[in-house]
């Protein structure tokens, strides 16, 4: 295999968003995935979603595991640091480079093996720290790289394309997350991009820990009947409890909706969240009452999808620590270095 | 008949405590008067891994001679658990000293004739003058200090100045303490004729400016001034105290009086793959950041530790070692993960380790550490032990230039990238072998590049390549050879420079916490007619200077602290050298390796008769090590 750059040729009619940037200039390498895999709609919603949020390219650090789903940063924002980490080990990696530098905007990726397998450990403590980034898994339900072994998020009696029933319960990432403190939880599915991508959008607004499930189906080894994470599975199963428009922060104001089918959510930068609501008794600000209501359509073996819980003013992992405004790594000696006056000191009081 | 032992400023006490019984702060009460008369110390502590009701011991040895290594033997034992009793007793030399609280009744048939007994009934005392037990506990501990300045002729002032140093704005302690410290001591004055010990302290000038400091301290305190400002870690003994002292330095030096933001970030991760994960996201985007761990953690880091050798990410790991394998002897001493954390990880690998003989070069390469992971782009260990990190160990002053400035490496600027200068990667521009990196959010069209474990061309592209993968391991050697010149290089004593003598043929390497120990046995062996030079090495990989100091003697004995002969088989590895030519000198039952032990070793291996105990040498015959050549 081999890296394969796109051309850089600009069509000079194409769009440019608010920084000037064009769609192609979100984009990466070409994709080396199978064709029709999850992953590869997943990684073109991160680039509309950071199109439409006029988000600097090179200000974003995006960073994975190992797997299918883990080389896909690969292919978009190529004019952005990437690191595919170790297997299970990206949210470690990616609250490290949050520390040293809180002014990137921290975009992990993972796979449902690399998190809720080998690496849920570190999805869990990454969390409950409230480390501002936006934490994505394609979930597939398969390990994909290593060829179609069930994975931590596979359902109870869903079936392998071996034919092997799947006999362990399911990790659900949503919940955990739910419960570890997220204050921005999504659910998706890679082939609702109209869902997906305000979603991505907001959750890169957001200033705390985001994390969004995608159900990605793998087209190789995951997309049979029997399987719960193949496309028609989830086209018939999917139940969105609300779709977003993001509402920028001068027309906030003016904007006129109709009560109860809309709900604004204010974020702390400002902009507006409008959730065109598609279950009316939903209630995004209640955890406990999200849980519920996920709990309940499990059973009913529904999907949940949509922006499931948000808090309007997250705090995260920089505030808890009292860290100071300028990047860590931006600090230079006069900061950072004592002195030998402070050392005598010291010296002198060790005697 | 018992003999009398007559020792001014030159023997090795030993208290032997229950765990949790508040004996600590007592016992180094006693170590620092010492200290403060001038006279060197080095005290250990001896400790299982339990924290509450078992045995812990105390050793301190007095050397006029400033040796700081372990003597081995006790002159005089403060046997204050009965549970170790007969251990303990067993272990005092013939003519030493048993000091007891002789409040509990003890039979003949539990003591020794051919040593001394003093009986103080330090409980009794304790228990009619105070009524609280937690005081009466705490100071019967002040009690047998007192007993024992009497004792030793330690100068009661300067423990009286300790403990307004130590009570300083909780001055309320104060006089219960002194009065403890009295009623001790003029019991011994009034009960014993004190003249008679044969251990004595008199002032002398031989400390010097010399500071009194832990290990783990000085490391932390090099992370400091060395910059670090992200530290992620998980508890572990013996280097949880590194990040202690690292949190108690920051808070003093690190947070903004006005705002009180931090400029600093430290991380208690779930485990230490997730710490050394934090320590390579860090660095990978520019902060510098240690974590400090030991064996077990090490094991645990290995394939992110890989990663940052693959991917050429600086990263710092302090490893306190301590006895393995796996959990091995938890809170004793090793030297004993050279091949772990030299070659840690899955491939070829090579890794930078520095090797500090005291506290001060814990803070010297600490700070060094961070100039050379920068420098080198690759993860570089610090390799202390428990015997240096959690003892208070005697050394030279902590010294800081303060011209000094952070070497980042080669670091490509936006304004360098945008003036059209070639980035890539992997480009071995300057032919050492180290490439030039970009900071993520550089610049917003040139120099971002892809990290990854999977091999990559110079440009870091992805490429499965064979001649790519070869011409990238191939930079990698180039980088790590490098490393020799950057590196803390080796220090030689030679002994025809220190004895007059016509020069030898014999060498002795060693490294890290054995170094005072074998200063020791170099002077001894000297007063014995055997004649060897030292090498004190100081980093891997070796400078050549090591190979040639080989090359010119026909037998090098290397003493180090574990079974296999690591350092010995890296250096016959390394160097390509016949085997036969190295002799180990080998010392793993997890206490510090004492002189004895190397002189003991050293003239087996010579065939010359067994050597006399260390602690018996006339001192006037023993010459201090000097002639140091760097
Ligand atoms: C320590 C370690 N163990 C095992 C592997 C092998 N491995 C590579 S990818 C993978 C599973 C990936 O599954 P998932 O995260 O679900 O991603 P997908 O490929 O399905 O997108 C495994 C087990 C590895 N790279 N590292
Ligand atoms: S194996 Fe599955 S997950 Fe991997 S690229 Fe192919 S379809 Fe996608």
């Amino acid at each position: 295999m081999t890296y394969i750059a796109k051309p850089k040729l600009h069509h000079p009619s194409l769009p440019k968003n608010e920084r000037g940037y064009t769609r192609r200039d979100y984009e990466g390498a070409v994709s080396t995935l199978c064709a029709g895999c999850g992953h590869d709609s997943i990684s073109a919603a991160i680039v509309q979603a950071c199109f439409n949020a006029n988000i600097e390219p090179h200000r974003v650090a995006k960073l994975s595991g190992i797997g299918c789903s883990s080389k896909a940063p690969t292919y978009f924002l190529g004019g952005s640091h990437g690191f595919n980490t170790v297997h299970g080990r990206m949210p470690s990696v990616l609250t490290g480079a949050n520390l040293a530098n809180r002014e990137l905007m921290y975009l992990g990726i993972s796979g449902d093996g690399d998190s809720a397998s080998i690496g849920i450990g570190q999805f869990v403590h990454s969390i409950r720290r409230g480390v501002n980034m936006v934490y994505i898994v394609m979930n597939n339900g398969v390990y994909g790289l290593t060829k179609g072994q069930f994975s931590a998020t596979a359902d109870k009696g869903s079936q392998s394309k071996k034919g092997i029933t799947n006999a362990d319960s399911p990790v659900d990432l949503v919940m955990l997350a739910l419960q570890l403190g997220a204050t921005f939880v999504a659910r998706s599915f890679s082939g609702d991009k109209e869902q997906l991508v305000p979603i991505i959008e907001a959750a890169f607004q957001h200033k705390g820990s985001a994390f969004i499930d995608v159900v990605s189906p793998c087209v190789a080894f995951n997309n049979h009947t029997g399987s719960t994470k193949s496309y028609d599975f989830v086209r018939e199963h999917n139940d969105a409890v609300n779709r977003i428009d993001i509402v920028p922060h001068a027309e906030a104001e003016t904007v006129q909706y109709e009560a109860g089918a809309l709900q604004d959510v204010l974020q702390s930068d400002g902009s507006v969240l409008r959730l065109r609501k598609r279950h009316l008794d939903y209630d995004v600000h209640d955890p406990i009452k999200v849980m519920t209501y996920l709990h309940k359509h499990q059973a009913l073996g529904e999907l949940v999808t949509g922006l499931l819980y948000v808090h309007p003013a997250p705090e995260d992992l920089h505030a808890h620590l009292n860290t100071c405004d300028k990047p860590l790594n931006q600090l230079g000696e006069r900061e950072l270095v004592p002195g030998q006056g402070a050392l005598a000191k010291i010296n002198a009081s060790l005697r | 008949m018992t003999t009398t032992l007559n020792r001014c400023n030159d023997f090795v006490i030993k208290f032997a405590n229950v765990n949790g019984s508040g004996s600590a702060s007592a016992n180094e009460l006693f170590a620092r008067s010492i200290l403060r008369m001038g006279v060197p110390v080095s005290p250990r502590n001896i400790f299982p891994s339990n924290i509450q009701g078992m045995p812990t011991w105390y050793e301190v040895r007095v050397s006029e001679a400033g040796y700081l290594g372990r003597r081995g033997g006790c002159d005089m034992m403060v046997a204050m658990n009965p549970q170790t009793w007969t251990e303990d007793l067993k272990e005092i030399v013939s003519g030493g000293y048993l000091f007891y609280d002789s409040t509990r009744v003890i039979h003949a048939d539990q003591l020794r004739d051919d040593i001394h007994i003093i009986g103080v009934p330090l409980t009794q005392l304790c228990n009619e003058t105070w009524s609280d037990p937690r005081q009466r506990q705490l100071f019967k501990n002040i009690m047998y200090v007192g007993v024992l300045s009497a004792l030793l002729d330690i100068d009661t002032a300067e423990i009286e100045q300790l403990l307004a140093e130590q009570y300083k704005g909780k001055e309320k302690l104060l006089p219960p303490n002194k009065q403890a410290l009295h009623l001790g001591r003029d019991y011994a004055l009034q009960q014993m004729d004190c003249s008679k010990i044969g251990l004595k302290v008199k002032r002398a000038d031989k400390v010097g400016d010399r500071i009194f400091i832990e290990g783990n301290s000085a490391a932390a305190l090099g992370c400091i001034y060395g910059g670090a400002t992200v530290c992620a870690w998980y508890p572990i003994t013996p280097s949880t105290s590194v990040v202690d002292a690292f949190q108690k330095y920051c808070n003093k030096f690190r947070t903004d009086p006005d705002t009180g933001k931090k400029h600093y970030a430290i991380i208690q991760a779930e485990d230490e793959i997730a710490s050394i994960g934090m320590v390579i996201g860090a660095g990978w985007n520019g902060a510098r950041a240690f974590t400090a761990t030991s064996g077990p953690g090490i094991s645990l880091m290995t394939e992110f530790i890989g990663l940052a050798y693959f991917a050429e990410i600086p990263a710092t790991i302090i490893n306190v070692q301590r006895g393995g394998p796996s959990t091995g002897m938890p809170t004793r001493t090793q030297q004993a993960d050279l091949y772990s954390c030299a070659y840690a990880s899955n491939g070829d690998t090579k890794h930078v380790l520095l090797f500090p003989e005291d506290p001060k070069e814990c803070f010297d390469f600490a700070a060094a550490a961070l100039d050379l992971a920068d420098q080198l782009q690759t993860p570089v260990f610090l390799m202390t032990d428990l015997d240096i990190g959690m003892n208070t160990r005697l050394c030279a002053p902590l010294h800081w230039d303060d011209t000094r400035q952070m070497q980042r490496g080669k670091i490509m600027t936006a304004a360098e990238l945008e003036a059209g200068k070639n980035f890539g990667r992997y480009l071995d521009v300057d032919g050492d072998g180290v490439p030039y990196r970009t900071y993520p959010g550089t610049h917003p069209s040139k120099g971002a590049f892809f990290t990854r474990g999977t091999t990559k061309d110079r440009y870091a592209r992805y490429s499965e390549n064979g001649e790519v993968y070869v011409d990238n391991m191939e930079r990698l050697l180039r980088k790590f050879d490098t490393a020799k010149k950057l590196v803390p290089q080796p220090i030689e004593t030679l002994c025809c420079e220190s004895a007059g003598a016509s020069g030898t043929s014999i060498g002795v390497i060693y490294f890290g916490s054995t170094s005072p120990a074998m200063q020791e046995a170099f002077d001894q062996l000297q007063a014995q007619q055997v004649f060897v030079d030292l090498l004190r090495l100081r980093a891997f990989p070796f400078p050549d200077s090591v190979f040639d100091f080989v090359a010119r003697h026909s037998k090098v004995f290397v003493v180090e602290q574990n079974r296999d002969g690591q350092l010995r088989n890296m250096l016959v590895n390394e160097g390509n050298l016949n085997p036969a030519k190295l002799l180990p000198v080998l010392h793993y039952d997890g206490t510090p390796i004492t002189a004895r032990f190397i002189v003991d070793s050293i003239r087996k291996q010579l065939q010359l008769a067994p050597a006399l105990p260390s602690h018996e040498l006339p001192i006037t015959q023993v010459v201090a090590g000097k002639g140091v050549k760097s």
